[in-house]
Parts: structure tokens; C-alpha cells; sequence
């Protein structure tokens, strides 16, 4: 198979059953015949709310745990095949580590399923405490970390021996800001030097700010994959009217109940179709126009309209993580 | 041992020694000692008779203690606290890395056994006790010792792959227990002569691993020498059940869903 046109991860229709209850266990389904693939040196966001199947793809990945049906490959090799791992780095959620080792006892462990040298190792092991900024907390243990400082040495431990794929569950999760940014700048590292990066979120902004595609989920089920914009152009768009109301004239019916008022001045938004007649209104009341803009719709919107749906809300309910 | 295996060991003794597991070393040594001096108040004549006694059984029960208790966390905790995750992320096959936790305890255990040997000799050197071509038995009884330790360590290790904690201490021990009283439990069947408790017992006596058969206390104590026949029946005996217990765990291992 030619390298050049191997997908990064391809996942064909994973589907992921759970037993649900003790005496008598019930069969939910955790993630339902998901099909998508990521490119070679993309960054891809995976995106849903909490329990919408984004930690269960990944431990199907990893091989954490088994598919009910389906499969997936990662640059050609199938999950079941335990060289695919050379391939790829993996941070888990919430990652915990050994606690009674130090942050460099950590990583040269992790080295030693690379098959490196010691002298490569302990050389490795320097560069990336210093990557993720831990060189100074080398010679401390883990139990002494904070979660920051554990997110950052998973991360190191996870691209420590170089991988093309890189899948990072929840990176951002309870880092503050300057350990955000961090995190970003690693990612936007990785994909400089060409490697594929899919990572999962519910922090909406990183996932616009860093990735080429996205892929949304909701109650275990792919709802659209795309790049950023294109998934959020799915929404019909709207147009937003700043205006002064007059002094003692009543806003038309209509706008009035939607309207929302910000100090002196009031905002509506009004689909696009429906702008010239609200126009004409306010020009009715001499309402004094500020400004006619766009709603530029965000992932945000998009990510809320599909949870709050009714039929993926009921599907989260059935649904266990 | 593998480039994997090895890795995944010492790493499971590192983290025996920084929990502090081989202090009860000191508890040993100051048992050990204590009991030499004690002893040598009281007895006369049998000293020697009575500290391999006690200092056999001592690095039995404290190797059996650690081997249980240790063993039946050894794969949960990895699951509890996700280490395995980020482990398993690695080319680490799931059986190269129960072998690893496996020889990583065995290897705490024949550490500590070692200085525990340690302990009693100088016991024993403390009432005067020169060495002699028959206290050979001494230190094949303690191989035997080991040998029970790896069989231990292999039930546990196997429990712990698919129960908790508690759960695979009461499988485990009780294992042990009716293993102990293997012969026992054959004569009761035999002496009823009723079929089916003839066949439970029977079934007890073949399945479950025959522990009375690894201890040699009572004939190193007495300065009897061990066959050679039982060195090699005891070795090739747990062998086979370690082997076993190792394919059984891996095999619930490897399909098992990490949640």
C-alpha cells in the first residue's frame, strides 16, 4: 500500500456494546457503527459532550478495550496488531502514573519499549522533560505533582519515542491557562514536524483555534465531520441589529419579546430572509440602527444545537460512557 | 527475558522496595535474633532443632503474606489507577505484561527470602551452629519455599486478573488451605467410601496444587536429607501449575475490557 495514501486512522464502522447491570445485564450501545478517517499530518478534533463514545473510540484505538463489530487501522496496520503501537503516542484521560517514580524515571521506563540505547534514552529523556517543561521537576515523584505537571509528563511520554500518530485524550483538561497554551503549542509543534494529531475536547475554541478537521459526537453517534467552518456553515445563518429604541415608543410585537436590551441599546438577531421586514419595523418605532451584522455561527453553537436536541439528549441518557 | 517482559519486573520490584515491602526484613532479622537468644536461654540441646523451626516457617508465612497480599493487586491496581492504560499504549503485548508482574513480585520475593536466609544462619551461628554436608536440607527446604511462593504468587496473579482484591485473597488463601490439607481431604473421601464425596474429594486432591508436598521444615530441622527424586518432582510439579495459571491468566487477560 502506498504510504503517501494511507489514511492516519481509519475507523470502519466501530460499534462498542457494554453489559449494563449485574443480575440481569442489559446491552448498551456505547458507540454506534462510527466510520471516519484522519489524514496524514492533520490535526483532528474529536468533539462531543461527556459520555459520547470520544474516550471509548480511543481505547478501541489503543486496544484498550474490543469492538462489539467493526475495526480500525492506524497507517494501514490493524489495532489488533501490537506493532501498530510503535506508531503511536497516547495520552489518557486524567492520566495517572506510577507515583513512586520520578518524572525521569518515568519516561526512561516508557523508553524501553522503543528498543533504544541507554545513552538514547537518558539523551531523550532530557529533551523532552525539557519539551514539556519539566526539567527542572525531573528527580521529584509523581505523587508530588500537580495535575498539571502529570498532564505535561503524560504528554511527554507520549510522543517521547517519536510516533507519526499522536492521540491525546483530553489534553487541555485541568490545565490553566498558561498550561493550555502549552498544550497548543506542543500540538501546533507536532503538526509543524508533520505528524498527525487527533485529539479529543470539549473546550470548543482550542478545537477552532488548532484543528484542520473536526468530527462531532453526540450519544455515540458521528453527527459530521469537516473542517471547523464547514461543519459550522451546516447552521442557517442569522443577522444580528443593534439599535436604540426611542424614548417612549414601544418596540413592534415581534421583536419586542426577542429583543434583549445591553445598557442603553438593544440587540436582536433575526434570520437572514426575515432582516428588511425588521427593518421596516424599527424604522417603524424610529428605533436609531447601530449596526446590521452577520451571526457568525461557532462550534460552540453547533456542538449546543446538537446536544440539545431532543433525540440525542435521549440517546445520552440510554447511553453509558 | 524479553526487552518487554524485563522492563515491566523491574519496575514491579522498584515499586515493592519504594513501598517499603522489605522492611519486614528488619522484623525478620529482630524476630529472628530475638528468638535465637530466648531460645538459647531455654533449651538445651535442641537449639538449633527449634530456630530452623521457627525460622523456616517465619520466611514462609512472611514470603506466603507478601505473595498473597501483594499478588492480588498486582494487575487490579494497574487497572484501578489507569498506569496500564499509557502502559498498554506501548508495544506491550497484554501477556508480556502479566509474565513481567509475575517475575517482578517473584523476584521481590526471592530477594527477600535471601536475606531472610540470611537472618536465620546468623540466628543460628549466634547458638554456636556450625555448617555441615546435611544442612544442605536447610537450603532445599528453602528452595521449596520459593517454589510454593511461585505457585502462590501464579493463583493470585491469576484472581487478580478478573475479581477484586478481597475476592482473590479469599480464592487465593482458601486455594492454599484446601492444597495444604490436599492428602487430608483424599482420606476423608477415602474413609467415607460414599461415591460422591469419594468424587468431590478426589477432584479437590487432582485439581488443586498439592502444597504439602513443598514443605521440608520438619526434615531440614532434623537434619534428614531430601530426596533428590522429591527435589525434581517438587520443581517440575510447580512448573507445570505455574505454566498453567499464567496461560489461564493471560488468556482471561487479554480479552478482558479495560473501562
Amino acid at each position: 500500500m502506498n504510504a503517501m495514501s494511507t489514511p492516519a486512522i481509519e475507523i470502519l464502522g466501530l460499534t462498542k456494546d457494554f453489559p449494563v447491570g449485574f443480575w440481569r445485564p442489559r446491552m448498551r450501545r456505547s458507540l454506534d457503527s462510527l466510520s471516519f478517517q484522519v489524514d496524514e499530518g492533520e490535526v483532528f478534533g474529536f468533539l462531543g459532550p461527556n459520555g459520547a463514545g470520544k474516550t471509548t473510540t480511543m481505547k478501541l484505538l489503543m486496544g484498550l478495550i474490543f469492538p462489539t463489530s467493526g475495526t480500525a487501522r492506524v497507517r494501514g496496520r490493524s489495532i489488533d496488531d501490537v506493532e501498530m503501537h510503535r506508531e503511536i503516542g497516547y495520552l489518557p484521560e486524567q492520566p495517572y502514573f506510577y507515583d513512586y517514580l520520578t518524572a525521569r524515571e518515568l519516561l526512561d521506563y516508557y523508553a524501553r519499549f522503543s528498543n533504544y540505547s541507554a545513552a538514547e534514552r537518558r539523551e531523550r529523556v532530557e529533551k523532552f522533560l525539557e519539551r514539556v517543561g519539566l526539567a527542572a521537576a525531573g528527580d521529584v515523584q509523581l505523587r508530588k505533582f500537580s495535575k498539571g505537571m502529570l498532564q505535561r509528563a503524560g504528554i511527554a511520554q507520549a510522543i517521547l519515542h517519536d510516533p507519526p500518530v499522536v492521540i491525546l485524550d483530553e489534553p487541555m483538561s485541568g490545565l490553566d491557562p498558561v498550561g493550555r497554551r502549552e498544550v497548543r503549542d506542543i500540538i501546533l509543534e507536532l503538526k509543524k514536524q508533520g505528524r498527525t494529531v487527533f485529539f479529543s475536547t470539549h473546550i470548543l475554541s482550542d478545537a477552532e483555534m488548532l484543528c484542520d478537521r473536526v468530527a462531532v459526537l453526540a450519544g455515540g453517534k458521528l453527527q459530521g465531520v469537516g473542517a471547523p467552518g464547514a461543519i459550522v456553515a451546516i447552521k442557517a445563518p442569522a443577522m444580528e441589529i443593534l439599535f436604540e429604541a426611542r424614548e417612549g415608543r414601544a418596540l413592534p410585537a415581534g421583536l419586542a419579546e426577542r429583543a434583549t436590551r445591553i445598557g442603553g441599546r438593544c440587540r436582536v438577531e433575526v434570520p437572514e430572509e426575515g432582516l428588511y421586514a425588521a427593518l421596516e419595523q424599527l424604522r417603524g418605532c424610529e428605533a436609531r440602527i447601530l449596526s446590521v451584522s452577520p451571526v457568525h455561527p461557532t462550534l460552540e453553537d453547533y456542538f449546543f444545537r446538537l446536544v440539545g436536541g431532543t433525540a440525542v439528549s435521549r440517546g445520552l441518557e440510554e447511553i453509558s460512557r | 527475558m524479553s526487552a518487554t517482559v524485563g522492563p515491566v519486573a523491574i519496575n514491579t520490584f522498584r515499586e515493592a522496595v519504594r513501598d517499603r515491602v522489605l522492611y519486614n526484613l528488619v522484623l525478620f532479622a529482630l524476630l529472628m535474633i530475638g528468638a535465637a537468644i530466648l531460645v538459647g536461654e531455654i533449651s538445651i540441646g535442641i537449639e538449633r532443632l527449634v530456630i530452623i523451626n521457627l525460622g523456616l516457617t517465619a520466611i514462609s508465612v512472611f514470603g506466603l503474606v507478601m505473595a498473597i497480599f501483594i499478588g492480588v493487586g498486582l494487575v487490579y491496581k494497574e487497572i484501578e489507577k489507569r498506569t496500564l492504560y499509557s502502559l498498554l499504549a506501548k508495544p506491550i503485548r497484554r501477556w508480556e505484561f502479566l509474565v513481567g508482574k509475575y517475575a517482578g513480585l517473584l523476584l521481590t520475593l526471592a530477594v527477600n527470602t535471601a536475606f531472610m536466609t540470611l537472618g536465620l544462619a546468623a540466628a543460628l551461628f549466634y547458638v554456636g551452629w556450625r555448617f555441615e554436608r546435611s544442612d544442605t536440607s536447610i537450603l532445599v527446604a528453602i528452595y521449596f519455599i520459593l517454589l510454593e511462593f511461585a505457585l502462590v504468587t501464579a493463583l493470585a496473579l491469576f484472581f487478580s486478573c478478573f475479581t477484586t482484591p478481597m475476592l482473590s485473597t479469599l480464592y487465593t488463601l482458601g486455594i492454599y488451605i484446601t492444597g495444604v490439607f490436599a492428602d487430608d481431604i483424599r482420606a476423608v473421601g477415602d474413609f467415607t467410601r460414599n461415591p460422591a464425596v469419594l468424587g468431590v474429594t478426589r477432584a479437590i486432591y487432582y485439581v488443586v496444587p498439592n502444597f504439602h508436598n513443598f514443605n521440608a521444615i520438619s526434615m531440614a530441622a532434623h537434619g534428614n536429607a531430601i530426596p533428590f527424586t522429591l527435589f525434581w518432582q517438587n520443581t517440575l510439579y510447580a512448573a507445570l501449575y505455574v505454566a498453567v495459571l499464567l496461560l489461564a491468566a493471560s488468556a482471561v487477560f487479554s480479552r478482558r475490557n479495560l473501562k
